[in-house]
């Protein structure tokens, strides 16, 4: 044990190695995604809040590794980071290992401004107890307008109509989300879904469904791929983060449409790790504080079209900031857009997750 | 000097230029012919020429201007595996990755001869050079003056007329060195073949061949054969490069009787034999080898020139005495004397009288 | 010599054996050496060695069974599995309290985590049934059987059990044979179902793939080498500049660059469609498969290839070429026959490093390689950051390690490993 704890000890300071210092000074290291995102958090949380509490704010990009890093770190008894911005998946596997800290939603974070208290603000996208949801985004599809004749898709299940939408689709490299859309156009019923897909059958249903656009299909690992791909006419449409799309289309001018039909819900927030010093956990929890009330929420919202995860937030959402258009009609929340939703099934992709995707990789690679 | 017509010849070089880079020549006009089983020495400083003579020769060099002809015929456009020419390279140049017996067999192998007759061929040049029993080995496991054989077999097995050696024997120790000379020019005239060998060493050149071609600034100095080389040398350069020489320096005061009176520069006269000086007047550079010089006047012919000359030192070494004088300005004139019974030995700072016969002293060229 | 041979070890003047005396001589000597070497040695050991020992020793790892459910797997050691029913009371009573236990520390989550590798739904059993146990007394609850069967009727279930029985040991081969498409059944290994195999492919296509793109740097990478090594020393220079320049751009960038290049809008395609070698509608695909895959891959490994190429025949003299000439060779017979066989251990070592740095690549093959292109390096990352199935990832990459030594044994066998030359 004592030399996996050394490993690990190698392992992490090599992975995290600028960070190391963090501890020293008044500062705070924030880990999130990286671009767009992270720049609209700057503007939103982290400026305000430096100016208001002097607090160094380091920015580190590697939520995309955080649990494999903080688990890494965990194991090595020296967590670097203060605050980490992970999907709500992650932050479920983050709790369930222990690695994450269980938050009170109603002492730990600010109650709307008619005093309603956070957890009912919050509502039921409270999904795990050391979860501090952010935003809401939706896994959707794009399409270029140029491509599809005169009469757009409109309906998922045109994904899979190669006849009427000829050329390739680009479409996410696990199993998750397609499985579903699958089934959806393979006949089963909304509600039915996950009962289908528990089994067998269910899941081969799936894959045969896939199948018979599997020639037509770029699989994308990284969330910036469909955007280029439709930007540069390699396909025809493709699946990934609204927040993508929305860039394409009104900061890029490209001929690409949304497809909000069978959007898929996710979260993203906050998770504050374990085993922080009580100093640094009092100093993450006072970020957190601030940086999730409703006014904050509301303000992230003016850099990237994610609409914000409290219920109080809705009606503050205003213009971009850049590009002075109005943004509720670009949230995936957006009555227009959300006629037919759902939301990520944790649960069911908690226990399903490694079973499926090992016949999806084993599909795929046949 | 070059007869094409000259039935005799087996290697002509005629009026061969050769430039690298189109601004100067490294090869002057040269003019050459050789008899076959004849052992030509190219014989010079580095950067005379000699070795792109004979690069021109084995066709990895090509002439810029001129011709060269192999037994009458022209080779100027034979790529070099067609001239059937052997050579032996400077660093023998075995190829490491082959056994002995495999390196003499190349030769035979790409002239596609059969086993036996080939195995048969390899055993006798390998007896040849007394290395039968090495034929297993890798060159790498033989010495120095081993290789140098199997390099001479090598270049031999495949019976050329015509072998071209490229310093072969520069890397070998003093004793090695003689040996090997004896042994090659016993084999080149017991084969009777043809050899050019190039040397800078003129020991070397002056024991092993027929005649020595000097080798200065792109042309051939001198062309003779090493008697006559040595004792009537034709320029100062050859005079100077060739043996052991003294200078003196002065004007042509008479020319009568295919004999000179040259005054040196400090005012004396000497009686000389002209060379390459046609009327008084004429700057020159008289030449004299050390064990020409005498000081025991009962040998002079009667009213020869004397000069007057100091001891400045005396060395034994052996067989004969070298001593160091000055004569007429000049302090490295020095004497060379058996050691004989009667011989004087001379000690420094004694005052004497020398001079030599007038036909052993040559005005040359200034 | 005859003598000290027969009258035994030498002496030295002070009567002491010479060996030893020899050896306290060489010690100081041997000494400093060992300090000068040590801060390199103690960098490799703690970020190489280590992570690699750790790497191996968690592919057979499982304490993690034993130390949550540690009365549990005492209890479990009398059930036998194919009896097709649940264990008895007793078995339920251990499993209550370790839980309680568990529950508190908050291990009983990452258990579920760990035993939802080997059967898919414990994960949820186990957080769900966490949350009732937790109000649970020991002492008064009991009996506890039907109470987990309420919780949730999957503790009904003899395979669940059966799961937890097989993997209770504190090591086990589980990851491995899940590395080699086997699982632990009833009756030991056995394969796995045909629609959850892929390890075996992958591995097989990592290796035919490093292999011809092995071969292709040395056939791209052969000619340019021998012209590095015959030009005059300033031109030389400067073309080695361009055979390093792809080093100066990152790896992200050179691969997306292909990307650009290949795709079916991209650059090739587009001149072929203006040439009118292809038809718009039928542009070729050459990405996001195996060819763009060696393409991209051909073209960052190359680099690896020519250097040591080009050392080993920048010491071959020029003279073997002239000499094999000179003897009646061909141009190509004195190349093939004289210049190549000594020009081998540079492509023997160049081989080596392309071989083994492809067959662990992943980020080209994660970009560019689609579906048919991935490699078994691009499984081991998805396990160590997104499954965290870090004992299967270990696994994979103990195979990866075997895999390469025994093609270093085969390659020390059939060429030789001191015909490998870096220059």
């Amino acid at each position: 044990m004592k030399l996996t704890k050394l490993t690990a000890l190698a392992a992490s300071t090599a992975l995290c190695a600028p960070m190391a210092f963090a501890e020293m000074a008044n500062e705070m290291t924030i880990v999130s995604w990286g671009g767009a995102y992270s720049n609209s958090q700057m503007k939103a949380y982290h400026e305000p809040y430096a100016a208001k509490t002097g607090v160094k704010i380091i920015n580190d990009e590697s939520s995309a590794e955080a649990v494999a890093k903080l688990r890494a770190m965990n194991e090595a008894g020296n967590v670097t980071w203060d605050v980490v911005d992970v999907v709500a998946a992650d932050a479920m596997r983050l709790c369930d290992e222990g690695l994450a800290l269980e938050i009170d939603a109603d002492t730990q974070l600010a109650a709307a401004p008619d005093g309603t208290p956070a957890s009912e603000d919050f509502g039921e996208l409270l999904v795990s107890d050391c979860f501090i949801p952010q935003i809401v985004y939706s896994t959707t599809f794009g399409y270029r307008t140029d491509m599809v004749g005169d009469t757009p898709p409109d309906d998922i299940c045109d994904v899979f109509d190669l006849e009427a939408y000829p050329g390739k689709r680009a479409l996410e490299k696990r199993p998750i989300n397609n499985m579903e859309w699958a089934l959806l156009c393979d006949g089963v019923a909304k509600d039915e879904v996950y009962d289908v897909l528990e089994t067998e059958a269910g899941q081969e249903q799936a894959l045969a469904k896939l199948d018979t656009i599997k020639d037509s299909v770029i699989w994308w690992s990284a969330g910036a791929d469909t955007p280029q791909l439709l930007a540069d006419g390699e396909v025809v449409m493709g699946s990934t983060y609204n927040g993508r799309l929305f860039s394409v289309i009104e900061e890029q001018k490209q001929p690409v449409a949304m497809l909000w039909d069978a959007q898929v819900f996710d979260l993203d927030g906050w998770i504050i790790p374990a085993g922080l010093s009580p100093e640094r956990q009092a100093r993450a929890l006072d970020y957190i504080m601030f940086a999730t009330d409703t006014q904050r929420l509301a303000d992230q919202a003016k850099f990237i079209s994610y609409g914000p995860a409290r219920a109080s937030s809705a009606p503050l959402v205003g213009k971009h900031a850049d590009l002075g258009i109005d943004m509720a009609p670009h949230m995936p929340t957006d009555p227009n857009n959300a006629k037919n939703t759902s939301l990520f099934n944790y649960e069911f992709w908690a226990d399903y997750r490694d079973d499926i995707d090992a016949k999806f990789q084993a599909w795929l690679a046949k | 000097m070059a007869d094409a017509s000259n039935s005799d010849a087996f290697v002509e070089f005629e009026r061969v230029q050769k430039s690298y880079d189109g601004e100067t020549l490294v090869v002057k006009d040269l003019n050459l012919v050789m008899p076959k089983g004849e052992f030509l020495t190219m014989l010079g400083p580095s950067g005379s020429g000699k070795t792109t003579c004979l690069m021109m020769l084995a066709g990895f060099e090509t002439a810029t201007h001129g011709d060269i002809r192999l037994g009458g015929v022209s080779i100027n456009n034979i790529p070099p595996h067609k001239r059937g020419i052997g050579m032996v390279f400077q660093n023998y140049a075995l190829f490491p990755h082959m056994t002995i017996a495999e390196n003499l067999s190349f030769p035979l192998e790409v002239r596609k001869m059969g086993k036996s007759e080939r195995e048969q061929k390899v055993m006798r040049a390998l007896d040849m050079v007394e290395m039968g029993a090495f034929g297993g080995r890798r060159p790498s496991q033989l010495s120095g003056g081993q290789q140098q054989r199997v390099a001479l077999a090598r270049a031999l097995v495949f019976e050329p007329e015509l072998v071209l050696m490229d310093e072969p024997l520069g890397a070998l120790d003093k004793q090695l060195r003689e040996k090997m000379q004896f042994e090659i020019t016993d084999l080149a005239h017991r084969l009777g073949i043809t050899v050019v060998y190039v040397t800078h060493d003129q020991t070397e050149a002056l024991t092993m061949s027929d005649r020595v071609a000097v080798f200065d600034d792109g042309r051939i100095q001198q062309l003779a054969p090493p008697d006559q080389l040595y004792e009537e040398p034709e320029n100062s350069f050859v005079a100077q490069f060739i043996g052991e020489n003294n200078t003196l320096e002065g004007t042509v005061k008479e020319i009568t009787n295919g004999q000179a009176v040259v005054q040196l520069d400090d005012g004396e006269l000497i009686d000389c034999k002209p060379v390459n000086v046609s009327q008084p007047g004429e700057r020159t550079r008289v030449s004299i080898r050390p064990e020409r010089v005498e000081y025991n006047k009962e040998r002079l012919q009667e009213g020869a020139h004397t000069l007057k000359a100091e001891v400045l030192e005396f060395i034994y070494m052996g067989d004969i005495f070298r001593t160091r004088l000055r004569v007429a300005g000049n302090d490295e004139f020095i004497i060379k004397t058996r050691n004989a019974p009667d011989q004087t030995r001379l000690k420094p700072g004694q005052q004497i009288e020398i001079g030599w016969l007038p036909e052993d002293c040559r005005a040359l060229d200034a | 010599m005859s003598d000290t041979t027969q009258s035994g070890p030498v002496l030295a003047a002070d009567g002491t054996p010479l060996k030893r005396s020899l050896a306290r001589a060489l010690r100081m000597q041997k000494l400093r050496a060992l300090m000068l070497v040590a801060p390199l040695l103690l960098f490799i050991l703690l970020t190489f060695i280590l992570p690699i020992a750790d790497m191996l020793f968690r592919s057979v790892e499982n304490r993690i069974v034993a130390d949550t459910l540690p009365k549990t797997v005492v209890a479990l050691q009398g059930w036998d599995a194919n009896s097709g029913e649940a264990p008895d009371e007793a078995v339920y009573a251990a499993l209550a309290a370790d839980l309680i236990v568990a529950v508190e520390a908050k291990t009983h989550t990452r258990l579920g985590t760990r035993l939802n590798y080997e059967m898919t739904g414990i994960s949820s059993l186990f957080r769900k049934s966490g949350r009732k146990v937790k109000k649970w007394d020991i002492a008064e609850d009991a009996p506890f059987k039907e109470k987990f069967v309420k919780i949730d009727k999957d503790w009904a279930d003899p395979e669940v059990w059966r799961t937890i029985q097989t993997y209770s040991p504190k090591y086990t081969n589980g990851y491995f044979l899940n590395s080699i498409d086997m699982q632990k059944g009833v009756d030991g290994a056995e394969a796995r179902p045909e629609n959850q195999q892929i390890y075996i492919t992958l591995f097989q296509r990592t290796m035919f793939m490093s292999l011809v793109i092995t071969f292709s740097c040395i056939v791209l990478g052969y000619p340019v080498a021998w012209i590095l090594a015959n030009l005059p020393a300033r031109s030389a220079n400067l073309l080695m500049i361009l055979v390093l320049l792809p080093f100066w751009t990152s790896l992200l960038v050179r691969t997306s660059a292909w990307k650009v290049m290949l795709q079916q809008q991209g650059v090739i395609n587009d001149v072929l469609v203006w040439l009118g070698l292809v038809a718009d509608d039928a542009r070729l695909v050459m990405i996001n498969n195996q060819f763009g895959t060696i393409v991209a891959m051909t073209h960052i490994l190359l680099p690896f290839m020519i250097l040591p190429m080009y050392s080993v025949m920048q010491t071959i003299n020029p003279s073997y070429l002239r000499a094999a000439k000179s003897l009646g060779a061909t141009n190509w017979t004195a190349f093939w026959r004289v210049y190549f066989p000594q020009s081998v251990p540079g492509i023997g070592a160049g081989s080596i490093l392309v071989f083994i740095l492809a067959i662990g690549y992943y980020i080209t093959p994660e970009i560019v390689g689609g579906t048919k292109g991935v490699f078994i390096s691009n499984r081991i990352a998805y396990h160590i950051s997104s499954s965290l199935n870090w004992g299967l990832a270990a696994a994979l990459g103990a195979i990866l390690l075997v895999v390469v030594l025994i093609l270093y044994w085969a390659y020390d066998k059939i060429v030789g490993i001191d015909n490998v030359k870096l220059g």
